[in-house]
């Protein structure tokens, strides 16, 4: 009876709903799982090598017990401000290019090098600072660690202010363009401003992901287990001081190495937290 | 045919000769006008004279280029990749198509109000009357800009609703209050032709009487070029209407000109007569 029929097609949608539904529930929760996992256990092997001497000293010679990372946490800093520095002018320029002055091929052709860039290993940006800077130019130090972290912030700048760029509607821009407006100050004073959150959320993302970087340190910024603030010479970092600490023979330096990465999850959750706070309140301050 | 009223009853301006006053607003005059959007011709040879001091309306069917066309008056179409236009546009005898203008002074001279309203989201109502002013010309002191603002909201007949709220974002007011908003932030550059282009198309009827009530009262010193794809505001609110429609291949061409009771009343094409009586479009 064609009743039957209808009602069977009907409990086999719900049941294949149900199934779907049941499946996606079960898939999120495992990454989240994943997630938790991975910084439970980070915290439970490392929290309890955290104290004052943690941040305050540098590490002790081989084989004794205790010291600190401050040179690697001061390191990791100096090197991604200085990163910072050198790879938000380039890549929001980068962007601000593509979105509002390019027209025709030569924007594809940068669109297209940016995102070779981005899926670069970061193993050969090292390599490429090595053999551009570090052999002729700076031998191992923090400047030339400090590019290798540029490089990999680029075009991941790039690639979201792009993206936030794109959100901004063209009634915007020819609000602002009808009343007489060159094109840079409609670009600086009324599209820039709009999208501001965005934008940081972008730098962000991109000093989160620097901040982990381990491999173009290896051979640019060597690492250090003194105290170094000067960009001329080799400066510690804490993927770095993960890296060595971890590889060692040591108890007490696996115990550091649990507690580094703590500590290093701990400032980019912090920076990220303190943007998402800043940029809310300054959203809500314009409304 | 009309269920509500005719023509005949809502046109507003009988004679075109006793509203024209001479030294108000400035001429536009386009000359063999085309425009394109890559190899898309969008308009074919236009010429229009667009008389100052009234109230111009620019109607005809969705496509047919009413406004690329307006568009073209202040060299806006130009910022659309791929777009660019030929022929000329004389503001007061001045070809803004010439080789040496620039774009950016013509539009200080040529204001314009979009079809949505779009007022700068992060600044408040204040901010936006001036934006023109602040981004564009040498600081003034804050008591001129003080008088702007209200002399400006005052046009716009916005003041009485936001006097009290000027440092409340901009896309806080109503749809309507927002448009208005948008013509002071363009009469506040003091220009001598305001374009608009379809102002009222995403207002309710109150919000659009309103507006159309406001360019009444501006066209005694600017000229006023309004596209509208609505023909009782053409009728309503115009002294001069330009009838537009597109050909087979997309182009657009200027079928009649001249004053809107002729228009609507004795129309010379047929094409005219089947738009305006609702056979075509």
């Amino acid at each position: 009876m064609p009743k039957d029929g209808e009602e069977r097609r009907f409990l086999g949608r719900r049941v294949r709903g149900t199934v779907n539904a049941a499946l996606a529930v079960a898939l999120t929760a495992l990454s989240v799982a994943i997630l938790f996992a991975i910084v439970g256990h980070i915290f439970v092997n490392g929290v309890g090598s955290l104290n004052a001497d943690f941040f305050t000293k540098i590490p002790k010679p081989y084989g004794e017990v205790g010291g600190g990372i401050a040179q690697a946490i001061a390191g990791t800093i100096v090197m991604l401000l200085v990163a910072g520095l050198i790879a938000i002018p380039i890549g929001m320029g980068t962007a601000i290019y593509i979105i509002e002055f390019g027209r025709g091929r030569f924007a594809e052709v940068v669109r297209f090098a940016i995102e070779l860039l981005a899926e670069l290993p970061s193993i050969v940006v090292g390599v490429f600072i090595w053999a551009l800077l570090v052999r002729n130019l700076t031998g191992y130090s923090g400047i030339a660690g400090a590019c290798a972290l540029a490089v990999i912030m680029i075009p991941i700048i790039a690639r979201s202010v792009e993206e936030i760029l794109k959100l901004v509607p063209d009634s915007l821009r020819e609000a602002a363009l009808a009343l007489g407006t060159p094109r840079w100050k409609v670009v600086l004073y009324i599209v820039i401003p709009t999208v501001l959150p965005g934008i940081l959320t972008g730098v962000m993302l991109s000093l989160a992901r620097a901040a982990g970087e381990t491999a173009p340190l290896l051979l640019t910024a060597l690492g250090n287990t003194f105290f170094n603030l000067d960009l001329r010479r080799p400066m510690a970092a804490m993927p770095l001081q993960i890296f060595n600490y971890a590889v060692s023979p040591y108890d007490d330096w696996h115990r550091k190495a649990w507690a580094s990465t703590l500590v290093l999850i701990a400032i980019v959750a912090i920076l990220s937290g303190a943007v998402k706070f800043f940029t809310r309140r300054w959203k809500h301050e314009s409304h | 045919m009309n269920p509500i009223r005719t023509f005949a009853d809502i046109i507003r301006s009988p004679g075109v000769d006793e509203t024209a006053s001479s030294d108000a607003g400035m001429s536009v005059v386009i000359k063999s006008l085309s425009a394109y959007y890559g190899k898309h011709r969008a308009l074919e040879d236009i010429d229009l004279d667009v008389r100052p001091g009234l109230i111009t309306a620019i109607i005809g069917p969705s496509g047919c280029g009413k406004s690329t066309m307006i568009r073209c008056i202040n060299r806006m179409h130009e910022v659309i990749k791929g777009a660019y236009a030929t022929g000329s546009v004389l503001l007061d005898g001045e070809d803004i198509y010439a080789p040496d203008a620039s774009p950016v002074r013509i539009r200080r001279r040529i204001g314009m109000v979009f079809q949505k309203p779009n007022p700068f989201p992060t600044r408040t109502v204040y901010e936006n009357v001036i934006a023109g002013l602040r981004l564009n010309l040498p600081k003034m002191p804050k008591a001129e800009y003080d008088e702007t603002v209200e002399r400006s909201l005052r046009a716009a007949a916005l003041w009485d609703e936001v006097k009290d709220k000027l440092h409340s974002s901009g896309s806080a007011l109503s749809g309507g209050q927002q448009q208005r908003l948008c013509i002071a932030r363009a009469i506040a550059i003091e220009p001598e032709v305001l374009l608009l282009d379809e102002p009222c198309s995403a207002l309710d009827p109150t919000a659009t009487l309103k507006i159309e009530d406001l360019l009444f009262q501006l066209k005694a010193k600017y000229t006023i070029v309004l596209v509208t794809h609505n023909m009782q505001q053409a009728a309503r609110a115009s002294d001069m209407t330009a009838f537009m429609l597109a050909d087979e291949s997309h182009v657009g061409h200027l079928i009649e000109y001249g004053p809107t009771q002729r228009i609507f009343m004795e129309p010379r094409e047929k094409s005219t007569e089947d738009y305006i009586s609702g056979r075509l479009g």
